[in-house]
């Protein structure tokens, strides 16, 4: 495949603004760019959703203008989406055929399932066709949407952002199934901004920024560094520069919390954690073993069954959420579309969603728009929130920047901890760099920062303790400075292993 | 002990045909993915159309036929409103349920005056099977039975293949749960929507026809009597399968005849009236059991947005 000067001018932005790049047969091409730097257009545009505005896209040597997906299919192309384009209440084999079963009017549903597992072992993508999609992990649903490329006799794999919902155990699965495929020489488009991945798996790469392609290098003689800085267009501080800890006193004391989801699981299963003033604590674990569970607890949006939590003193175990606010708490939540932000409402709302209450921004019971826009202008100064226009709503902003009005809101309380969920969840190197800086300007500050991560090099860079949480239960609590990914990775599986460095 | 009379049970198999017919139409509707609460009003429509077009022609098999079109016609107009415009799903359905009541009732009043319709009406045929009609006791329930409940429980068991086993019935899955992924893989979901909408129509209007001409030989302003909510929740009930539905039409029907049965033994007929519309409020509430919607029901789906 080659594209030569793509371009896409929506009114007023362009979001493409010429795109150049070369796909060998049977490599693994990765393209690197920062979110809004134009890879989901480009990807619109090669898989017939888009059209472009110039430029041309050549496939099997020839010029082609795919008008629907359906068209790029039928041509050989072969997308996974980031967001599954799969039936969960459909089987797998189902979801495989759809829309080329065999059989004439009756679905032949043994057929399917032989056709499935044939290609499952032709490219060593072991699944079973009869099981249910929603019983599934992320990662195998993945399998099942290369499956889907393959039945419809895919030439190429174009991997939109893989690894964004993947556990490290099912990335390392991907990686080992491209160059499965790299070896039957089926070409890989591989599309991502996470550095380190592009550099394990990709032969070359293209960077991209603000719609253009920077450049293309050999991924053998590049480095985090040189790629960040292309994707950035500057210098971009990778490790977090932060001088050592002086935790004082500690602010908040859990002791033996046991917690229930909505669903009514136990989720936290007797945690007992300290965290001192003045210190970031990661707690690091594998998704789904209570970390974010016991997270809502402390900030009140989950009540304990069992146990105590003492903040500053106070036990505020049956407190409100509201209560624990005014106390000096503050909530980055993980999910910043759905707990963060009301995103029909613009930036000014937002930032008051937590004070809207007390002067200055109500007086009598009514809002003073005034103040509050004021107050959000200053907000969006500090932080460099873009665009900087107080009256847009939420939902207009890229993540990055929503996650900086939610960072913001609550920082700017000059509260006494500050609980992250994910703070980074989705966001770009540039942003990246900028919240990491203000975790660790809080915690010089002498506040407390509870660290909940999935992002294990996250953890490892910025905390100064790191508590390691396995099925609901806190395995370990190691030192920041002489842990490793290793020991780490070792004890998120809740094996004791045998870390000599152990503290609990 | 009145469950031992086959009576009860044959009434309970008519009762269910006027549930069991849309409560099916609604499912193959909400399983492409719209939301159909108008099979009341189809219902009211069949049950009129049946009924004139019956006397008009003097063959109950003609009346039969205009109910289907007319039937058909109604719902293809809630699946363009539904799918085209993208229209609010059960504002439209209810719209349809109003223009329904209204137009039936006009119609009746001034083609056939005060009096009603004429008594001289064809009506379908009540049929026995030779051979079954001898088993003892299970012969006494289908016997003397309208055609149309043995036309009923070939549609059930045609319409649970249809869905669960054949190439089409796996693409109106498809479209009901993720329309989306369906288009991505060249599935018109469009087409597929206005098949299953019509496709309920048919089988709603096939259910109020049964009231007209399969039942009685007549119509009467509102005869369907709320039966197309009560199929509505005898589909949810059966949890959106052909199969399922029939199932609860048959408790529901249970109900209604033993409403008929229990009369005049001292218990209050207001009460026991009562039963089925009781039973569909639990049903409606998600008391009995849990039923899982095709995730896409009710959301129109628009491919220039995707």
């Amino acid at each position: 495949m080659e594209i030569v000067d793509l371009k896409k001018w929506f009114p007023g932005v362009k979001a493409n603004d010429g795109v150049n790049l070369t796909l060998r047969g049977g490599e693994v091409h990765a393209i690197l760019g920062e979110n809004g730097a134009g890879k989901s257009t480009l990807m619109k545009m090669i898989y017939g959703l888009l059209e472009p505005t110039s430029g041309e896209i050549r496939f099997m040597g020839k010029a082609v203008h795919f008008r629907s997906p359906r068209e790029a299919i039928h041509a050989g192309i072969g997308m996974v989406h980031q967001h599954f384009m799969l039936i969960p209440a459909l089987t797998v084999a189902e979801n495989v055929v759809l829309g080329d079963e065999p059989g004439r009017i009756k679905f032949d549903r043994k057929e399917a399932q032989k056709r499935v597992r044939e290609l499952s072992e032709k490219y060593r993508l072991a699944i079973d066709p009869s099981a249910k999609v929603a019983d599934l992990s992320v990662g195998l649903q993945q399998r099942v949407e290369i499956l889907k490329a393959f039945y419809r006799k895919a030439k190429l794999i174009i991997l939109d952002e893989p690894t964004a919902l993947l556990t490290p155990q099912e990335t390392r699965e991907l990686f080992s199934i491209i160059r499965g495929l790299k070896a039957e020489g089926v070409p890989v488009l591989f599309i991502s901004h996470k550095l380190d991945e592009v550099l394990e798996i990709s032969d070359r790469v293209t960077v991209m920024r603000a719609g253009k392609t920077v450049e293309t290098v050999e991924t053998k003689g590049a480095t985090p560094q040189t790629l960040a800085n292309l994707m950035v267009g500057r210098e971009v501080v990778l490790r977090v520069e932060k001088s050592d800890a002086h935790p004082g006193e500690p602010i908040l004391q859990v002791h033996d919390l046991h917690v229930r989801d909505f669903g009514r699981m136990e989720r936290v299963k007797g945690v007992n954690l300290e965290l001192r003033r003045g210190e970031i604590l990661g707690l690091a674990g594998i998704d789904g073993n209570g970390q974010f569970e016991l997270a809502d607890a402390i900030a009140g949006l989950l009540k304990p069954e069992q146990g105590q939590i003492i903040f500053d003193g106070d036990d505020i175990t049956r407190w409100s959420p509201a209560e624990r606010t005014e106390r000096g708490i503050a909530y980055v939540p993980q999910d910043r579309q759905l707990d963060g932000l009301v995103l029909s409402f613009n930036l000014v709302e937002n930032t008051i969603l937590r004070d809207f209450r007390k002067r200055p921004f109500a007086k009598n019971g009514v809002i003073d728009r005034t103040a509050a826009t004021n107050y959000t202008e200053r907000l969006i100064r500090e932080f460099d929130v873009r665009p900087p226009d107080a009256s847009r709503k939420a939902s207009e902003l890229s993540g990055g920047n929503q996650q900086k009005v939610i960072l913001a809101r609550e920082v700017s309380r000059d509260p006494l901890m500050l609980i992250a969920a994910q703070p980074t969840r989705g966001l770009d190197v540039g942003a990246i760099e900028g919240i990491h800086r203000q975790l660790v300007r809080l915690r010089d500050e002498g506040k407390g920062v509870l660290l909940v991560s999935l992002e294990l090099e996250e953890i490892l860079s910025l905390s100064d303790r790191i508590a390691v949480i396995h099925d609901g239960r806190i395995v370990d609590i190691v030192p920041g400075a002489q842990a490793t990914r290793e020991q780490i990775g070792l004890l998120m599986t809740g094996s004791r292993g045998h870390s000599e460095v152990s503290m609990s | 002990m009145i469950f031992s009379d086959p009576e009860i049970w044959a009434a309970t198999l008519s009762m269910a045909v006027p549930l069991a017919l849309p409560a099916i139409g609604g499912t193959f509707s909400e399983r492409t993915g719209v939301v159909n609460i108008a099979m009341e009003g189809i219902m009211l429509i069949g049950a009129f159309f049946a009924v004139a077009f019956s006397y008009w022609t003097g063959s109950a098999w003609l009346g039969l036929l205009a109910a289907l079109i007319c039937g058909g016609l109604t719902a293809a107009a809630l699946a363009w409103g539904a799918i085209r415009v993208s229209a609010d799903q059960t504002v439209l359905g209810m719209g349809i349920n109003i223009f329904a009541a209204g137009l039936t009732t006009f119609l009746l009043n001034t083609l056939f005056g005060f009096n009603g319709t004429p008594i001289s009406t064809p009506k379908l045929p009540n049929i026995s099977i030779p051979g079954l009609d001898n088993i003892p006791y299970i012969g006494v329930i289908f016997q003397n039975q309208s055609i149309l409940v043995y036309i009923m429980i070939v549609l059930v068991i045609v319409s649970h293949w249809f869905l669960f086993h054949t190439r089409l019935g796996l693409r109106m899955r498809s479209v009901g749960e993720h329309p989306l992924a369906a288009d991505t893989l060249g599935i018109n979901v469009w087409r597929i929507r206005y098949f299953g909408v019509i496709l309920s129509g048919l089988f709603s209007a096939l259910g109020g026809a049964y009231l007209s001409i399969g039942v009685l030989n007549g119509f009467t302003a509102n005869m369907t009597n709320g039966r197309g909510y009560i199929a509505l929740a005898a589909m949810i009930f059966g949890k959106w399968t052909p199969l399922g539905s029939f199932g609860a039409a048959l408790i529901f029907g249970f109900s209604t005849a033993l409403g008929i049965v229990l009369q005049g033994q001292g218990i209050s007929s207001n009460l026991l009236q009562m039963i089925p519309y009781a039973l569909t409020i639990l049903a409606l509430a998600g008391l009995v059991g849990r039923a899982v919607a095709p995730a896409a029901d009710g959301i129109p789906y628009d491919p220039r947005r995707s």
